[in-house]
């Protein structure tokens, strides 16, 4: 083996160097740095001033205090993590179901890959204004069906109780074609040996779920919890096209935060809903993606 | 035992098809039906099929509405979509080849920021104060620097997971003949690169053609709305008239939905990258 590598003619560092070269990385890194990092940065100082674009005054920690003792703008913070885990949470579950009722044996099986992927492909506006009209509390197609077998439904996006769940389960609606894709991606990768010895030892359904599907399926639940914990903690487009974080502010979250004080011109406030945001987005993706891919590596 | 998988199969699979119907297609049909009914018809939000068809009355209606800003929309969203896309593909397909191809002490660095750009949430107003600075704000050029920027982080990973599956011996070859990076990067790889741009150019066409957010920050003003642009702000406007905005909302999925037939197979490759790997 060393032999064959020695023979084999090696270009050298120079010319591996002129064959990749390093100014490649250029064009995209100026993007990403003057569009990307600058804002960034930036706004790790915005965040604590007043703040018109023009003119910048230092206020020190006023901003946080602001976001954090406004009980509109706490709620906007506690409801971001419920949003984030609800919507993760259960796509896993309904991923998952999917993902396994579709690669058994099933008829029209392409059919509902299909028509369950379909709603990933309509923008979160037009699926929002379509919802608000079926969820609509009274003539809403929604609550029409259910009175007419006798259950009074709840009145979904315009009930403070029901708002921010209600526009967590149009969301899963639309996004959970994706994970059920990743989910059938990850059983398809498990080998039927697994399978075949488990049936030899006389093991059933629910313990070759427990004990072989659930496990092996493991990169895919990574992904799926982390693309939709980052999707759905920084999730804006729905939530506005819906309830525009209403009744009142009890849909708020903090990306709808954020365009709000944006839209009232407290650019520094703004900013600093900017700076919460993206602790709470990597203080929870950052642990959780260590967690899953350590865990997958031990075993 | 056969015959009885196959019976299990044919139940499961009528009960799946008829939730598959009142889940997913309804509110399809929904929209299909509202877009057709006439406005009076249309406020009743009911699920029925209308007693006096309207489509084509409704199509001519919504194209024409105010000078036909619908038409101007779709031309701002294909273009931002079409050149967005091009400085994406083209600028992440240079980095992730030579992240790949070459072992440096930067890769862990370009790594980290490649991860940065999947999970940071983008820091909205310093980005207006950036583009202000640079005169780009509330243009269509701002905003296709924008939509590119925001999707490298994700084309870089599949480029850079596609690259390691071509054997480096073409690069090598390519140099001995006397070729220069750029000769071999465009005239030797990009070509073999085609499957995994193809992916790239669909979920990001759609990506960008379906963002709201972005348009909303960073192009305000009517005379450069997006397709996404105007449906939100005919939301607002045309309180009484269901079956305009549903007919809006169809016309604007229809480009995706076509892509989604012709491209299945890539938006699922897509979709699906580093379901095995992690």
């Amino acid at each position: 083996m060393a032999q064959a590598v020695a023979t084999k003619p090696q270009p050298t560092r120079r010319s591996v160097k002129s064959m990749y070269p390093t100014w490649f990385y250029i064009p995209a890194g100026v993007l990403y740095v003057v569009l990307f990092a600058i804002p960034t940065f930036a706004s790790f100082y915005f965040a604590f001033t007043r703040w018109s674009l023009q003119d910048v005054e230092f206020t020190g920690l006023q901003n946080f205090i602001t976001f954090f003792s406004e009980p509109q703008l706490r709620t906007g913070f506690t409801n971001t993590f419920i949003y984030g885990f609800v919507t993760s949470g259960l796509k896993v579950v309904f991923g998952l179901a999917l993902a396994l009722l579709l690669t058994g044996q099933l008829m029209a099986r392409g059919y509902l890959r299909s028509v369950v992927f379909f709603p990933v492909l309509v923008s979160a506006i037009g699926v929002g204004i379509t919802f608000k009209v079926l969820m609509d509390p009274f003539d809403g197609l929604i609550n029409s069906s259910l009175e007419a077998i006798g259950i009074t439904g709840p009145a979904w996006l315009t009930d403070p109780q029901w708002a921010l769940y209600s526009v967590a389960l149009i969301d899963v609606w639309k996004g959970v074609g994706i994970a059920t894709l990743i989910y059938i991606a990850g059983l398809a990768a498990i080998p039927q040996e697994y399978y075949e010895a488990a049936k030899v030892d006389g093991a059933g359904g629910w313990k070759n779920f427990w004990h072989i599907t659930l496990p092996l399926v493991r990169p895919a639940t990574a992904t799926v919890v982390l693309l939709s914990l980052i999707g759905g903690l920084r999730s804006f487009d729905l939530i506005w096209a819906t309830t525009r974080g209403g009744p009142g502010f009890t849909s708020d979250v903090i990306a709808s935060v954020i365009y709000k004080q944006y839209q009232a011109g407290f650019y520094g406030l703004s900013t600093a809903g900017n700076v919460v945001l993206f602790i709470v987005v990597t203080a929870i993706v950052v642990p959780v993606s260590y967690f899953l891919n350590r865990r997958e590596v031990e075993r | 035992m056969r015959r009885r998988a196959k019976i299990r199969g044919i139940v499961v699979g009528s009960i799946s098809i008829v939730l598959s119907v009142i889940i997913f297609i309804v509110p399809f049909a929904f929209i299909f039906l509202t877009a057709s009914k006439t406005a009076a018809e249309a406020a009743l939000f009911g699920f029925t099929l209308p007693t006096e068809w309207a489509l084509v009355e409704n199509l001519t209606e919504v194209l024409t509405i105010r000078n036909g800003l619908i038409v101007r929309a779709f031309i701002n969203s294909t273009v931002i979509t079409v050149l967005s896309v091009v400085l994406m593909v083209v600028f992440a397909a240079m980095v992730g080849y030579v992240l790949q191809r070459r072992r440096s002490r930067w890769n862990p660095v370009v790594n980290f920021l490649v991860l940065a750009g999947l999970i940071v949430p983008p820091a909205v107003v310093p980005t207006i104060w950036v583009l202000q600075t640079l005169g780009l704000f509330a243009t269509i050029p701002g905003l296709i620097f924008i939509q590119a920027t925001f999707g490298l982080s994700f084309c870089v990973l599949l480029f850079r997971a596609f690259v390691s599956t071509i054997p480096k011996e073409l690069d090598e070859a390519a140099t001995i003949d006397g070729a220069g990076p750029l000769r071999i990067f465009f005239g030797v790889v990009a070509p073999l690169l085609r499957p995994v741009i193809i992916t790239v150019v669909v979920v990001q066409a759609v990506a960008v053609f379906n963002d709201f957010t972005g348009p909303l920050y960073f192009l305000p003003g009517d005379e450069n709305a997006t397709v996404q642009l105007t449906l939100y702000n005919f939301q607002s406007q045309t309180l009484n008239q269901w079956n305009l905005l549903f007919m809006d909302i169809l016309l604007i999925t229809i480009p995706p939905l076509v892509m989604y037939i012709f491209f299945n197979r890539q938006i699922v490759a897509g979709m699906t990258s580093g379901a095995v790997k992690g």
